[in-house]
């Protein structure tokens, strides 16, 4: 990532005689393009990760389209929060591990747990040359059997756990895990959970937009949904007149 | 092998297409005492011939745990053994720490054998004098590899390197059909009956022989004498096999001589599911 810097030559009199010219910030300050949170549950047959389709540019929702969720090979699935432009980084970091696996042909193939470690690394790494690609990764996947399921921060902060998430699902959706959760649920039974958390991030975050994807990702392979949007009730009585025991201007 | 005017530098070819300094680094394997190995569906047993010089001497320790999931047997210069054993480890826990997986037999033979390559093109380099057999499981099974000081490498059932390997390999190839189906135990007692072969008059003890195992969900671990010798004694109550004469080795080609039931070069073996991958080009 260092190349050379040009140096600037001036006057051979001056006293800053070919001084280096300051080269580009080459590191991330703070995100521009941004994505909210993901969730993601173990079930049966495997894991289930799901995020909304939105990109928000500070406090405007901007990008309505962006999916948060990628395929990586076979076995595994990563879906992103926090800058999205580094999520698409990360994307070819791992593309550039998947092609390795392809090219070697010889029956090894990396495995959801694999991914999640390289990633930490890389991510850990940045973070101590203060220069840390801004996201919160959820890794999922099903391999030889085994479900697996883990989270890396743009800290390098790695875990793994029956159900996650990032940004503002820690707050709202884990909790509701946490009551609801149970080993081998059903397909239904995952998808309600989850679609219940995302509905609660549509009403309380407002990053959120009502159009959601949710991944599932089996011994089969994986399948990431079509956007979608979710049910929602905006006729609860104190939905209307919502000023009305809070009078002024404050 | 005799001396000729193309022969000085590793760099130079010779008419007939051959670098004969490479194929006199595999002359240096085949003076090594000799190193066995041979494989099942779940194990890989490899077995050397621990010959000292004087009987003041403490033998050379030829078996070397690589990591939990590989171990080698090396035959020629083992001083050129260790050091490739270490670049070995360290290729194996540098992947380690960042996938927190096992690194594949496979790759890791390809690094060694890359690794070799380059000493057979640089005028100011020699190549490896040791040839190793790496023995390891990964996802796809267990695999015995052999590599060569030419950066050859090739998979195998069972094999055989080193001085009086050929007695060995005779007997490898008699059996090895049974292999694969193999106990832990039977292939141990297989494996020391080659190295028998190996040893010819000499008799089998523990400590004029070592042997080291590795299986799926099975570390790799060098046999401690105590157990070795109570498994050659378990030999006594089997069968006795009748010594093969010693052969002439084939003289020297750039890719090593007489070979036993070799795979395709480069490729492993294949699963259920999906073609096999193309033979590299030897």
């Amino acid at each position: 990532m260092t190349g050379k810097q040009p140096y600037v030559g001036q006057a051979l009199d001056s006293p800053h005689a070919f001084t280096l010219a300051p080269g580009p910030t080459k590191h991330t300050q703070y995100p521009y393009v941004t994505g909210t949170s993901v969730l993601g549950i173990k079930y049966k047959d495997g894991v289930l990760i799901a995020a909304d389709t939105a990109g928000s540019y500070g406090s405007t929702v901007r990008y309505k389209s962006v999916e948060r969720l990628k395929p990586c090979g076979k076995h595994c699935l990563i879906g992103a929060s926090g800058e999205i432009s580094d999520f698409q980084q990360i994307l070819t970091y791992v593309d550039k591990l998947i092609l390795n696996d392809y090219m070697w042909d010889d029956g090894n193939n990396l495995s959801p747990r694999d991914i999640h470690n390289y990633l930490t690394r890389v991510m850990y790494n940045k973070r101590n040359n203060f220069d840390p690609l801004w996201n919160t990764l959820v890794i999922g996947g099903v391999k030889n059997g085994e479900k697996y399921l883990g989270v890396v921060t743009m800290i390098g902060v790695q875990f793994e756990d029956n159900h996650v998430a990032s940004g503002f699902g820690n707050h709202l959706a884990r909790p509701i895990f946490r009551d609801e959760w149970h080993e081998n649920m059903t397909l239904e039974e995952g998808t309600q959970l989850l679609e219940k958390a995302l509905t609660v991030l549509y009403y309380r975050d407002r990053s959120a937009i009502n159009k959601v994807q949710v991944a599932n990702i089996t011994a089969e392979g994986i399948n990431i949904s079509e956007p979608y949007a979710l049910k929602t009730n905006w006729e609860y009585k104190a939905f209307k007149n919502p000023t009305a025991g809070a009078v002024g201007s404050w | 092998m005799f001396r000729n005017q193309y022969d000085t530098d590793v760099t130079t070819w010779s008419p007939a297409g051959r670098l004969h300094q490479v194929e006199y680094a595999m002359e240096a394997v085949k003076q090594g005492s000799a190193a066995i190995g041979l494989r099942s569906k779940t194990h890989v047993v490899l077995a050397t011939v621990n010959k000292a010089s004087s009987e003041l001497l403490s033998h050379q320790k030829k078996l070397f745990k690589i990591d939990n999931h590989i171990g080698i047997a090396m035959a020629g210069l083992t001083a050129d053994g260790r050091v490739l054993s270490r670049y070995m480890r360290s290729e194996c826990i540098n992947h380690n720490f960042v996938y927190e997986s096992p690194l594949p037999v496979g790759r890791l033979v390809v690094k060694v054998a890359d690794k070799a390559q380059v000493c057979t093109q640089r005028s100011w380099k020699r190549p490896y004098g040791v040839g190793l057999l790496v023995a390891g499981t990964d996802e796809t099974g267990p695999h015995l590899y052999q590599n060569c000081p030419s950066g050859n490498y090739f998979e195998y059932q069972a094999f055989a390197i080193g001085s009086r390997s050929q007695a060995a390999k005779t007997y490898l190839e008699r059996k090895y059909g049974t292999f694969m189906e193999c106990t832990k135990e039977e292939l141990i007692r297989h494996a020391l009956f080659a190295v028998k072969e190996s040893l010819q008059e000499e008799e089998l003890t523990s400590s004029n022989c070592g042997l080291a195992v590795v299986g799926i969900d099975d570390k790799f671990e060098i046999v401690d004498q105590k157990k070795l010798q109570a498994y050659i004694d378990s030999l006594e109550d089997a069968t006795k096999e009748e010594p093969a004469a010693a052969e002439e080795d084939q003289p020297a080609h750039v890719e090593a001589g007489a070979l036993l039931v070799r795979e395709s070069s480069g490729g492993v073996e294949i699963p259920a599911d999906g073609d096999g991958p193309a033979p590299m080009e030897t």
